[in-house]
């Protein structure tokens, strides 16, 4: 995808520009989030333009929302929300999928057998669905969002960290490690991890990037974070109905998401290489 | 006369995972006559198989022929278009691949794929086509020449896979065909019929071929003119019998002096006490449900029993799908063995190694193979080293240090690899390494499954050197697998050899090299020799062939 | 070797069946983690003890949850969905039109998309590393990185706010003319076929590429043949498999999208009375419309399962 590199003699990397642009972009979201509440021009809740809809201007730098509130308060704001559930929730799925894949693939019996029927058959529940189901049983505070979107991404990295260790644990050196007498938690993290840590990041990046779609989606449809609170997909969801007339309050929170989760493809895309044929 | 094929000045240039190109062909220059076999040998590495590709235009993805030309019957392959270099690959030169076995389209019939190169290039009609195979598939003498084509790949042996591969390379009575190492692939007794048929139509048709093997053995019987490689260049090119009698370079003759036979010699520890240390009695192991009978579905080894002295090293032989890699697995307690028993000086082992003390554990290793994949690819040499020493000794700090450096003193690797990872290895360093890891457990006896055989023929005999070596000076015991008969004799003091899961015939070289039984004796008279005239004086009993060989 | 294959297929449909009743377990208990009582909420806080407890067993609710899930599922299996809790009418009676207006529009869109992107799918694994390989994979990569209601709000902003082709955010129920259902169905179709496509057109590229890399591939263009017969003759047949599979995989995107679609075009189809009874929290109505979206996923899945071990000559 790209042919112009940076090389960096020193520590024996290549990591090329379009990664980089990926994670300039995912540091400046995580900054914003981080800052947040220091950084909003106007108070979110504050209605400060007596048009709503309002279009860009010097005063209101993304215009105003159907309310008539400052626009970019509420992007930044709800970038804390959009960034910090998401990722609250891509821990809980990515540990415990993957040490549950790691210590099926290395225990294997009925354990591995009953573990993975079972994963899969909730894998096979389409994503949003489950979010319909549990906004609809449990409702959607943030708590519950976050257990459910980790939850209902723990099958696939499950099912990933699974297949990698599986096909580490038939190499002879695991083997070996065994006949010597070693542990499974020696053998799962001294052996199997250390191999598969670098796909499980990726893996990790990508779960992110479907984790930020699915809140969006459900808070485009209002199920997702309520009201007082937004995220990004409840800003469209409140903004929709200045979608005829073009108003940047619906087509801003979009632009927002899709650099936020292009970027993250972008930087696994292109992830830093280590140069492996220095002395070739 | 005109030469059929010139390579002038040949280089090819490869990219490397971080985009940089490095040369792998360095300015090569080779003719072959019409009619003529040349044969490219050397290690992995050296080439061989990508100046062959060469001469069909052909360079694997991410290689590049950067420089030079390859002239086939006047044609510059180099300076053509794709389009061009179609039309002379199938029709003028062909291509016999190393494993037939994937170079066969699984999910259509044999014979559509040998007839395709006909309807590719416009022939002759499909049905004349389908005959002219017949005729080729009976002149490479394979079973059933009429109903074979018939059948899908996976529906046919090894050998007679690497026979329709050649036919399908003849069918356009090309006036070259490239062999890239058609019969490593197969067993030592399925290759001799495979070599004979190669060599029958290729003499009877006076097709040029060219032929890629590191085996030089094998390449003696069939080629005339031989170009020895190493690293991209020649290093030597004459005449089969020339470089056979009087090689002149200093590379060519330790290829060749790694085929003299060198006796195990005495062994040193004859002079201690005879104590059986391994003694295994009854042995049965397999895969599979188990069968009311208590007994594995199939059944890998049968009623093993072998018993090996102290000091002492037994080899086993036999070719793939015998049970040897089945028996050393038992042993080694990863695939337990369901009846007989297995005692390790003078006590018994469970036959699982999860049950087995850590102290029965230690005093018997295994090593593996393939280097690759025996060695933790995260991991540094160091660590890869200083586990058994903690683990099994408790080593730490200083002392685990000085240990590490000590052994990889006694495997002969340098100082400077001990914080590399495996990956930054050769061949030969790894597999040092992983013989390393074993002796660092300080134990009675290694079981080495194939360790020689991923690797070239100098660096194998340079490892059984080592093996040596550390026998005479730790007092070890080996129990050495492989279906490497020369590699077995060098070693061992007794040969077991096995056949369909059981043992046929035990053999001490020391009082009788000559094999009884008749699968021995097959087997035995299977092993390629240096003497280009070995394939056409060799004599095998119809009968035999039959009984043992399948394809 | 005809019993084996038999075999195999039974297994499958044995195992999607198991898979479903996992499924229906986890939707049956998911929704009956609801905090408060049912019955309370049902008839609100108003309602006197004895109404609710009438209620309660009238509803079963007093029984172990197991026997409950029991009873649900039996009933599934007899074609009984239950009675919604909001207006008292059979779910099945709900659920029947709308149901045919999912399909329709799951059609239609497949009808386009599978086509679209097998074609695109291909040829862009035909030429690898090409720009026209390059420009397919960065479309790609952008559809299925961005939420599918960004495409849908993209193509109101383009086809009826820019350009004022079509008509915006409505459905009208009572159409008279062929062209009004070419204009009321066209932005829905054109939104669920790119998010479909995207991930169809990644997934069918990866399958063939893994194919092409083969030695017999390789083989095949050492005998002389095109690029262009290499790939079709050779890699083709025995990219049926994954590729069925691919396909299957990214139409059940079309379960997400549909949600998303039929709420924004407001079409009256099982995903939009499935989100509509989210906000009354209709339990019977939700349990229902997921099982049948999950009976479709498994449907799709499975079909491709066996579509793949036919087309694989080393069982047939």
């Amino acid at each position: 995808m790209t042919t112009s590199t940076t090389m960096s003699r020193s520590t024996g990397y290549r990591f090329s520009w379009i990664g980089m642009i990926g994670f300039a972009i995912i540091l400046f979201w995580a900054i914003i989030a981080f800052l947040a509440p220091h950084i909003i021009p106007y108070p979110v809740g504050e209605i400060v333009d007596e048009d709503y809809f309002g279009p860009m201007s010097s005063k209101l730098l993304l215009g105003s929302d159907y309310l008539g509130r400052d626009m970019l308060s509420r992007i930044i704001m709800g970038a804390r929300y959009t960034v910090g559930i998401s990722l609250a929730a891509v821990c809980l799925a990515c540990f415990s999928g993957a040490a549950l894949g790691m210590a099926a693939a290395v225990i294997g019996g009925w354990f591995d057998t009953v573990l993975s029927r079972f994963l899969d058959a909730l894998n096979s529940i389409p994503s949003k669905l489950s979010g319909l189901v549990v906004a609809a049983a449990v409702g959607s505070s943030l708590p519950v969002l976050i257990i459910m979107l980790g939850v209902i991404y723990i099958p696939g990295a499950y099912r990933f960290a699974r297949s990698l260790a599986v096909n580490v644990n038939t190499m002879d050196y695991i083997t070996v490690a065994r006949t010597r007498g070693e542990g499974i938690p020696y053998v799962v993290f001294s052996e199997i991890l250390p191999n598969i840590i670098g796909p499980l990041l990726a893996d990790f990046g990508i779960r992110f990037v479907f984790i930020v779609l699915l809140l969006s989606g459900l808070s485009f449809l209002g199920l997702g974070v309520q009201p007082p609170y937004a995220d990004w997909g409840a800003l469209v969801h409140e903004n929709i109905g200045g979608l005829p007339f073009g108003a940047p309050a619906v087509i801003v929170p979009s632009l927002a998401i899709a650099s936020l989760t292009i970027s993250v493809n972008l930087l696994i895309d292109n992830l830093p290489k280590k140069i492996r044929d220095r002395s070739a | 006369m005109a030469n059929l094929v010139e390579i002038r000045d040949l280089k090819v240039e490869a990219k490397t995972d971080s985009g940089r190109r490095i040369e792998i062909i360095k300015g090569i220059d080779l003719d072959i006559a019409p009619g003529e076999i040349v044969a490219l040998i050397g290690e992995s590495g050296s080439g061989k198989t990508t100046i062959a590709l060469t001469i069909m235009g052909y360079a694997r993805p991410g290689c590049r022929i950067s420089g030079g030309s390859v002239t086939v019957a006047g044609k510059d392959m180099v300076a053509l278009s794709e389009r061009q270099r179609a039309n002379v690959r199938g029709l003028e030169v062909s291509y016999v691949p190393q494993s037939a076995a994937a170079a066969f389209n699984p999910s259509k019939r044999i014979i559509d794929q040998v007839i395709e190169v006909t309807r590719i290039h416009q022939l002759m009609p499909p049905a004349e086509a389908r005959e002219k195979a017949v005729s080729l598939f009976r002149a490479l003498s394979l079973p059933d020449p009429d109903g074979i084509g018939n059948r899908y790949p996976h529906q046919v042996s090894g050998g007679q896979l690497q026979r329709l591969a050649a036919a399908m390379a003849l069918i356009s009575d090309p006036k070259l065909v490239i062999f890239d190492e058609p019969t490593t692939a197969l067993d030592v007794t399925t290759q001799i019929e495979v070599l004979r048929a190669f060599k029958a139509v290729m003499k009877k048709s006076g097709i040029a071929g060219v032929y890629v093997s590191h085996d030089l053995a094998v390449v003696a019987q069939i080629a005339d003119r031989i170009v020895v490689l190493r690293g991209g260049e020649v290093q030597e090119v004459a005449g089969t019998n020339e470089i056979l009698a009087d090689a002149k370079h200093p590379y060519t003759r330790e290829l060749l002096s790694a085929f003299e036979p060198k006796p195990r010699g005495e062994s040193i520890v004859a002079a201690l006490e005879r104590k059986p240390l391994l003694q295994v009695n009854g042995l049965i192991a397999g895969y599979g449900p188990v069968q009311p009978d208590g007994l594995p579905l199939v059944k890998a080894v049968q009623e093993a029993s072998l018993s090996l002295e102290r000091g002492r090293n037994l080899g086993i032989i036999g070719e793939s799908g015998c049970g040897k890699s089945t028996l050393a697995r038992s042993i080694a307690g990863i695939l337990p063995a369901s009846a007989g028993q297995l005692t390790l000086d003078g006590r018994e082992l469970a036959p699982s190694a999860r049950q087995r003390s850590r102290e029965q554990l230690r005093e018997l290793q295994i090593v593996f193979q393939h280097a690759d994949t025996s060695l933790n690819p995260a991991k540094s040499i160091e660590e890869i080293l200083g586990r058994p020493l903690k683990f099994y000794h408790g080593m730490k700090g200083k002392a685990r240090d000085t240990r590490i450096d000590e052994l990889m003193d006694m495997v002969r690797l340098p100082k400077a690899l001990r914080s590399r990872t495996p990956a930054e290895l050769s061949g030969g360093q790894k597999q040092r390494v992983n013989f390393a890891r074993a002796l660092a457990a300080e134990p009675k006896l290694i079981v080495c499954d194939e360790i020689t055989s991923a690797l070239d023929t100098v660096v194998a005999a340079a490892v059984i050197d080592l093996l040596k070596e550390m026998q005479r000076e730790l007092s070890l015991s080996y129990i050495f697998i492989s279906h490497d008969l020369s590699v077995v004799e060098a070693i061992c003091d007794e040969i077991v050899v096995m056949y369909n899961g059981r043992k046929v015939e035990e053999i001490t070289p020391a009082i009788s090299k000559v094999p009884q039984h008749p699968y021995s004796k097959l087997l035995f008279s299977s092993v390629p020799k240096l003497d280009p005239s070995w394939l056409d004086r060799l004599e095998r009993d119809p009968e035999l062939v039959k009984t043992y060989v399948q394809g | 070797m005809r019993n084996y294959v038999l075999g195999l297929i039974t297994n499958r449909l044995g195992s999607a069946a198991l898979t479903l009743l996992i499924v229906s377990f986890a939707v049956f208990f998911a929704t009956a983690m609801l905090p408060g009582d049912t019955a309370t909420i049902l008839l609100g806080q108003a309602a006197t003890p004895e109404a609710v407890a009438g209620l309660r067993a009238a509803m079963h609710l007093d029984e172990p949850a197991f026997f409950r899930f029991a009873r649900w599922l039996f009933g599934l299996l007899q074609g009984d969905l239950g009675t919604s809790y909001v207006n008292n009418v059979p779910v099945a009676e709900l659920i029947g039109a709308r149901f045919v207006n999912t399909m329709r529009l799951a059609g239609i869109v497949t009808l386009f998309a599978v086509p679209l992107s097998l074609t695109l799918g291909i040829t862009a694994a035909m030429f690898r590393g090409s720009v026209y390989d390059r420009i397919v994979t960065v479309l790609t990569i952008g559809v299925i990185s961005v939420p599918e209601f960004m495409i849908a709000t993209s193509a109101v902003l383009l086809f009826s706010v820019y350009l004022k082709w079509l008509p915006a955010l409505s459905f009208a129920s009572d159409v008279t003319s062929f062209w009004q259902v070419l204009k009321i169905y066209a932005m829905p179709v054109i939104t669920l076929t790119f998010v479909v496509s995207a991930q169809m057109i990644r997934m069918t590229r990866a399958a063939v590429i893994d194919t092409i890399n083969t030695p017999y591939v390789e083989a095949a263009i050492l005998k002389g043949a095109s690029r262009r017969r290499a790939v079709l003759v050779h890699a083709l047949p025995n990219a049926v498999g994954p590729i069925a599979n691919a396909i299957a995989l990214s139409l059940s995107y079309l379960v997400g999208g549909v949600i998303i679609v039929e709420t924004i075009f407001n079409y009256p189809g099982i995903a939009k009375l499935m989100v509509d009874g989210v906000s009354t929290r209709d339990l019977p109505l939700i349990q229902s419309c997921a099982i049948i979206f999950c009976i479709g996923y498994l449907a799709l899945i499975t079909f491709a399962d066996i579509v793949a071990i036919l087309a694989n000559p080393r069982v047939r």
